[in-house]
């Protein structure tokens, strides 16, 4: 069966976002940013002024870093972007909400559905993952414009905050909904069921490890 | 005399062919698996892919965002002259990365550990790094890069001959189902294992198995061939494809290499070449023609050797 497909603006209603389901493939349309650890701590913790207009402007967080080169006249390209892995933000993501009012966090393997249901689902946001995850050349086409690049000498091109036009950018997967229900947990119970077949004939190493854990449906995240 | 400046040139058009161009072998690889897949997200998942390889080299663009981490394993024939010597050619292959990675373009993602500085070009301390390798005869450089990505997949871990071929496995796997879940490994990928030598050879001997081997490569011990043929199995029989979701396709190939360790131990490391398999090569002859391929041909018998002198003629009589 294939997944459904879905136009979504990065400016999403609450009726928009309660219609997404599990697994279903959305292609972004709007202003998008990135951020990530650089910019968390510069808003947060050092509480500088962010230099959009947020959510008005967008409502979609990319956790990102484009291959892109500034140009003599000041101008950028932009090649691939493709996502960096979400867990790593956790620390930060729930006062990023409440101070942006994200509600589409777009990166690599999601959070936990402890995450989801803690602070997602209160601030009316979701989960889309990219896929793949080195689809970078296919979401570089859907970017109609870099609009701005912010604080890339106080952050570097890898951490800067970009801010993109997305014109049909996709694929992503819904990974998260606002019952707090995740995705890849989801599969990840489904191949659980498998584990104890495919550990026949192995055993455990002679010299341990501190905080190893045996449990196989465990994740490391 | 091989002239630094066509070492040069011919880096840099790695560089971008690395970044763009999926190699043929992965390429066939993940067709291969694409075919069998049938979990219903892993099947969109890698038909995705296969539209971003094509989707990269018609636009000539990088296949993926995180251009992962240039680095270069050169290798040469025992009587090839470099102009200006090893300095100068370790200076043209820093030149190359720096001027690629503005010109593909591709990510900075090199940084001081600590201070996270970057200097927006993928050089720094000890970046890119450049291994070397030789062989016997010849006058020729063999100039290999490889962007490898993913800060997931990769473990290392001191076995003892104790824990044998059963825990060699539950290693293995363990790798793959902390690493695969969610796909943060970007699987399928080419997983390489080391087993042996010190701790320090041992990870670079996964790391070689899975950037510098080909998919559909075989070690050539006939015995650690087979052993690549049935982990390749059994990492395909988890349950777990692209992306952690349900499926089958997990690992695209396993190369295994091995090298003497001390006798008490059997360390080994794993290591995952993702999606974005990235790897491009050429060797320039001393007459200044240059021969471009993918296959780094890297594991010769000359590098698995295991005697004091190196005598292919008497050891092919014996
Ligand atoms: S691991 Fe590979 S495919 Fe995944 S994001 Fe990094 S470079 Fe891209």
């Amino acid at each position: 069966m294939k997944p459904r497909e879905i136009d979504l603006s990065t400016t999403p209603t609450d009726e928009d976002i309660a219609a997404l389901k599990l697994g279903d493939v959305v292609y972004l349309n709007g202003l998008l940013y990135t951020a990530r650890e650089g910019v968390y701590m510069r808003a947060l913790e050092k509480q500088a002024n962010i230099p959009m207009e947020l959510p008005s402007q967008s409502a979609a967080n990319f956790h990102c870093s484009p291959a892109a080169r500034v140009n003599d006249d000041g101008t950028f390209d932009m090649g691939a972007v493709t996502a960096t892995a979400s867990f790593r933000f956790a620390k930060w993501l729930p006062e990023w909400m409440q101070k942006t009012g994200a509600k589409l966090i777009i990166g690599k393997g999601g959070m936990t559905s402890k995450d989801y249901k803690s602070y997602f689902v209160p601030n009316g946001a979701i989960y889309l993952s990219t896929v793949g995850y080195g689809t970078g050349a296919l979401l570089g086409r859907g970017i109609e414009k870099v609009e701005a690049v912010h604080w890339v000498d106080e952050l570097g091109l890898a951490q800067a905050m970009w801010v993109i036009k997305c014109n049909r950018m996709g694929p992503f997967i819904v990974a998260s909904d606002l019952n707090g229900d995740c995705l890849f947990e989801r599969e990840n119970e489904k191949i659980a069921q498998n584990i104890e077949r495919v550990y026949e004939g192995t055993r455990p190493a002679t010299l341990k490890r501190y905080g190893e854990t045996d449990d196989r449906s465990d994740e490391v995240i | 005399m091989i002239s630094i400046e066509k070492i040069e040139e011919t880096a840099l058009t790695l560089m971008d062919k690395a970044a763009i161009e999926i190699p043929q072998d992965y390429l066939d690889g993940l067709k291969a698996a694409a075919s069998t897949e049938d979990g219903d997200l892993s099947s969109f998942v890698l038909q995705a892919m296969l539209e971003n390889y094509e989707a990269a080299k018609e636009d000539r663009r990088a296949m993926c965002g995180d251009t992962g981490v240039p680095r270069w394993f050169v290798k040469m024939g025992n009587e090839t002259q470099i102009e200006g010597g090893p300095i100068a050619l370790e200076a043209a292959l820093r030149r190359a990365t720096a001027k690629a990675t503005n010109g593909v373009p591709l990510r900075p993602n090199r940084v001081h550990p600590l201070w996270r500085t970057d200097h927006n070009n993928n050089v720094g301390i000890g970046a890119p790094e450049i291994e070397y390798g030789y062989e016997p005869g010849g006058e020729w450089i063999d100039l290999i890069t490889v962007h490898k990505g993913g800060l997931f997949g990769s473990d290392y871990r001191m076995l003892f001959p104790s824990d044998g071929i059963e825990g060699i496995k539950r290693f293995y796997l363990d790798s793959l189902m902390a690493f695969g879940k969610r796909g943060l490994a970007c699987q399928p990928a080419i997983i390489g294992i080391g087993l042996g030598g010190s701790k320090d050879i041992c990870m670079t001997l996964g790391k070689r198995a899975s950037v510098l081997r080909t998919v559909g490569s075989r070690n050539s011990d006939p015995k650690i061939a087979e052993m690549e043929d049935e982990f390749k199995e059994l990492g395909n029989s988890i349950g777990m494809g692209a992306m952690g979701f349900v499926g089958k396709s997990m690992v695209v190939d396993c190369n295994i290499e091995v090298g003497y360790c001390h006798t008490g131990g059997m360390p080994m490391s794993v290591h995952a070449f993702c999606l974005s398999s990235r790897r491009a090569v050429a060797r320039i002859h001393s007459d200044g023609t240059v021969e471009h391929r993918t296959d780094p041909d890297w594991f010769t018998d000359y590098q698995r050797r295991d005697t004091v002198e190196w005598n292919p003629v008497r050891e092919a009589a014996e």
